[in-house]
């Protein structure tokens, strides 16, 4: 249900949140309610807005209290006053470790979609798959032998015969006639459609670092957590590669170590091979997306890349990602050579990230045009 | 029937049940306005407590600031609102749908007893709307005592006011003034309603054009003689130190600061508006924030009564006991109102009952005679309401807190220690929980502040003093209300206080704050 309150409501999360307002974000602090959730004790954070007002320092006045206690034991808290006639307080209960629950991992991914103004993911038309199925869960009347129900056609004789008085329990014979003949029929139903893939792929050649693969790791986890939002049976693939590179499952991706050199033609080489084996396009949205450091072994590999990229990758996905991180040891000259050939087309995006702080930006890049 | 009423229809199963309780309430001599009965979900009462008991206000983030922490608090389990009622004539009681049959009993037998308070407790009185700005003598009460309190429609045409304003002018700009208004929302005089009406300052008469100098009488040939040019001059000049003099203004030291504000202020026209709906609403809520502890503590002490004589049967007995515990449960060190009150109340029936009052009583010294002094006078119950009318939390405490009463409840004061950072109870002792519990409770536990000089310096800044009580103000809010005070007056405003015993004076003239000491 809607509420008028809505509005004040969502105005105060915005100026919680920073959005708007600024002036007020010194008066924010952050109150909490202690619940319980079974026996462990809950600790909910409730934001507070301050306004101030002419008052005396908490701890100058004290105040009166009620209940046990000897001259110089502890008193919790201090009084909050309330307005109209309203219900009761909240009690506290004494602090002991709480379990934090703020938002939930779906709303963490709508603020953050809010926060980088990212549109929803529409559709593109030819992906936009109906799958149509029959299924046989209907009857009727008429129909081809071959699709005889025959338990319907025995019921319906039984129901016949008894109702005309032939029906003999000690005998029970069923015998049916022409009418009493029932067929199965199929109904169309159409299968849900956006299906996604994402084909990470990370380069763990000997320059990439644990910086950098931090830096991967937690972009990839919010670009996971977006796209999780916006398809309900998203798929995950993980490719690594040095000079050669193979398919692996999300620990191994997050978890292995440097060693080779580069060979990114490599990695595009088993993305494409991936698309062709699992994932006709006609079904599947697909979002490969590459890190790495820029360092590639050679022009050649680069061109061979490009290749690959425009031959085979790019004609199938909705958009190819491409997010470089710094390195003390690679060149960077990768994205200079993408972006030199594909600087004009729009599926392709590049991004630098520089830093953790960066992240939110190349993610911002990566998914706000919307795929 | 107000029109921005909720108008939801109560089953008619409470509605039979509410006939009953009304009938009961009306029995035992409660005398309370009309009634509506609201059903809401637990979504609605949500946001009808943070909108402040009504369904219309107007808009600001604190509304929804409060209405998030109910909404979290109710969604952990962690608190439901049972009972909300507003001052109004008629009144509107809201219960929650889904509560059992016995909750929605007590809450109904609680919220007559709050219309009870609403309507015969003195303060209340600043609330009627149809008195033009005088208050009727609360002693004398009129026959058929049927005030205009339309406060739902009056809450919902200022909403409607400031949404017109927010319209023209837009809602930062508008919430960030509110924003100040609400700053100084406490600066309210408690006494005011009950003074008569304000007396306007006209402003218009205090331009000087020329100063006309009263001559003495003479023909024209003796004008330089009688009139010489330094009588002239001396007189021109007595009249302009009178000038300045009748410049400080005001005359008084004035406690309503939103209304000195809302009359001298240079304010835009609607900023006026703003300010003059935070101000009347400060009112009405103030006789509320006066009363908390008597007005929870009669209801209490009303539905309590109710529920166990008249309105439970045998079956619902221990339900009740289990919530009606739950009302009145202290936690560690907090004061709970509700318990205060209702244990209060009972204490003065009790007295009066035995009659354990005036001056032989006051006199006596043997605690064996106190204990069992019993003259069995049976005034109790007509005290009782007595002192609902006539009394307000300060004068509730001040009169009929007993040591005994300190003793058997367990009342203690706490104060902060330094050496161990932490609140610590300080003392037992009757006079010591006495003068802390109404200290708390003096002018709703905000600071004195007086309007002391609105030329100060003769340039115009306003001078603000605060009757320092032994204790200090919090000196970071005060410079923040500063800001705001300043953004009203648009001249420097500065603050006259003791801080750690010497006596200082707060500045802020927009661009910087200063605080000077002061000679003593």
């Amino acid at each position: 249900m809607s509420l008028k309150i809505d509005q004040d409501h969502s105005r105060f999360r915005s100026i919680v949140r920073g959005k708007i307002r600024q002036n007020l974000r010194k008066y924010i602090s952050q109150g909490e309610l202690v619940g319980r959730k079974g026996k462990d004790l809950v600790s909910i954070p409730i934001p507070q807005i301050d306004i101030p007002h002419f008052s005396f320092g908490e701890r100058q006045r004290g105040g009166a209290g009620q209940g046990e206690g000897e001259l110089g034991d502890p008193v919790g808290g201090d009084q909050d006053g309330e307005e109209a006639g309203s219900g009761r307080q909240a009690g506290s209960a004494p602090g002991e470790h709480a379990l934090e629950v703020d938002v939930t991992l779906d709303e963490l991914a709508s603020i953050l979609g809010e926060e980088l103004e990212l549109p929803d993911i529409q559709d593109k038309g030819k992906n936009k798959i109906i799958n149509a199925k029959d299924r046989y869960t209907s009857i009727r009347r008429v129909g081809p032998e071959s699709l005889r129900n025959f338990k319907r056609t025995y019921r319906e004789a039984l129901k016949r015969q008894i109702a005309m008085g032939t029906y003999a329990p000690g005998n029970p014979v069923v015998v049916p006639i022409p009418s009493d003949k029932r067929y199965r029929s199929w109904k169309t139903e159409a299968e849900p459609v956006a299906n996604a893939v994402i084909v990470y792929m990370m380069d763990v050649s000997g320059s990439m670092g644990d910086e950098q693969k931090e830096i991967v790791r937690i972009e990839s986890f919010w670009i996971d957590a977006w796209l999780q939002r916006q398809y309900k049976g998203l798929e995950s693939r993980y490719i690594i590669h040095d000079a050669v590179a193979r398919e692996v499952d999300r620990e191994t991706f997050f978890h292995t170590r440097e060693s080779g050199g580069t060979m990114i033609s490599s990695a595009f080489k088993l993305c494409s091979q991936l698309i062709d084996d699992h994932y006709p396009p006609e079904e599947w949205n697909i979002y490969p997306f590459h890190f790495s450091d820029g360092d590639n072994w050679s022009m050649d590999d680069t061109l061979l890349c490009v290749e690959v990229l425009k031959g085979k990758i790019l004609p199938r996905v909705n958009m190819f990602a491409y997010g470089q991180v710094e390195s003390p040891y690679g060149s960077g000259q990768f994205i200079k050579d993408l972006r030199e050939h594909f600087g004009k087309d729009e599926r392709v995006i590049t991004s630098e990230i520089r830093d953790k702080e960066a992240i939110i930006g190349s993610i911002k890049e990566f998914l706000g045009k919307g795929a | 029937m107000s029109e921005f009423a909720l108008k939801t229809s109560l089953p008619a199963y409470l509605r039979d049940e509410q006939n009953k309780i009304e009938a009961f309430a009306d029995g035992a001599g409660l005398d309370f306005f009309p009634t509506v009965f609201e059903i809401l979900t637990y979504d609605q009462m949500n946001e009808i407590a943070a909108y402040g008991g009504f369904p219309n206000r107007y808009p600001h983030w604190r509304f929804g600031m409060e209405y998030e922490r109910l909404a979290k608090s109710y969604e952990y389990g962690l608190s439901k609102i049972y009972e909300m009622v507003i001052n109004n004539n008629p009144a509107y009681g809201y219960l929650l749908e889904g509560n059992s049959l016995v909750d929605q009993k007590l809450v109904m037998a609680h919220v007559y007893a709050h219309v009870d308070f609403f309507k015969n407790n003195y303060c209340f009185r600043s609330t009627d709307l149809d008195t033009g700005g005088r208050t009727v003598d609360p002693v004398r009460r009129p026959s058929g005592y049927d005030p205009n309190r339309r406060w739902i429609d009056k809450m919902a045409n200022h909403g409607a006011r400031l949404r017109r304003v927010v319209a023209r002018q837009g809602i930062n700009k508008v919430e960030e003034f509110l924003d100040c208004c609400l700053s100084l929302e406490n600066l309210v005089d408690l006494h005011s309603p009950f003074r008569g009406i304000r007396r306007k300052r006209l402003v218009e008469d205090e331009e000087p054009q020329g100063t006309e100098i009263p001559r003495l009488r003479a023909k024209d040939y003796m004008e330089s003689f009688i009139n010489p040019a330094e009588y002239l001059e001396q007189q021109k000049k007595k009249i302009e130190a009178e000038r300045e003099k009748e410049r400080k203004f005001p005359e008084h030291a004035e406690r309503d600061v939103l209304a000195f504000l809302l009359e001298h202020a240079p304010l835009e026209r609607w900023e006026n508006d703003v300010l003059d709906v935070v101000r009347e609403e400060a009112y009405y809520f103030a006789p509320q924030w006066q009363t908390k502890i008597m007005n929870e503590g009669w209801a209490t002490y009303w539905h309590s009564k109710l529920m166990t004589g008249k309105i439970l049967d045998a079956s619902e007995i221990i339900d009740y006991a289990d919530h009606a515990a739950g009302v009145l449960a202290t936690s560690a060190g907090k004061l709970n109102p509700y318990k205060l009150g209702v244990e209060l109340f009972r204490h003065v029936e009790e007295r009066w009952n035995r009659g354990q009052f005036g001056k032989e009583w006051e006199e006596c010294d043997d605690l064996e005679a106190k204990k069992n002094w019993n003259l069995r006078l049976g005034l109790g119950k007509k005290k009782i309401f007595e002192v609902r009318a006539l009394y307000n939390d300060v004068t509730f405490i001040d009169e009929f807190l007993t040591p005994e009463f300190v003793s058997d409840h367990k009342l203690f004061s706490f104060a902060w220690s330094n050496r161990n950072e932490r609140f610590e109870i300080e003392s037992r002792e009757f006079r010591s929980v006495k003068e802390k519990l109404l200290f708390q409770l003096t002018n709703g536990g905000n600071p004195f502040i007086y309007v002391e000089d609105a030329n100060f310096e003769n340039r115009g800044e306003l001078l603000l003093r605060h009757d320092h009580q032994g204790f200090d103000l919090r000196q970071d809010y005060a410079r923040e209300v500063m800001r705001s005070l300043l953004r009203m007056w648009k001249r420097p405003v500065s603050v006259m206080t003791i801080a750690d015993g010497k006596p200082i004076m707060l500045r802020y003239d927009g661009k910087e704050h200063a605080t000077r000491h002061l000679r003593p």
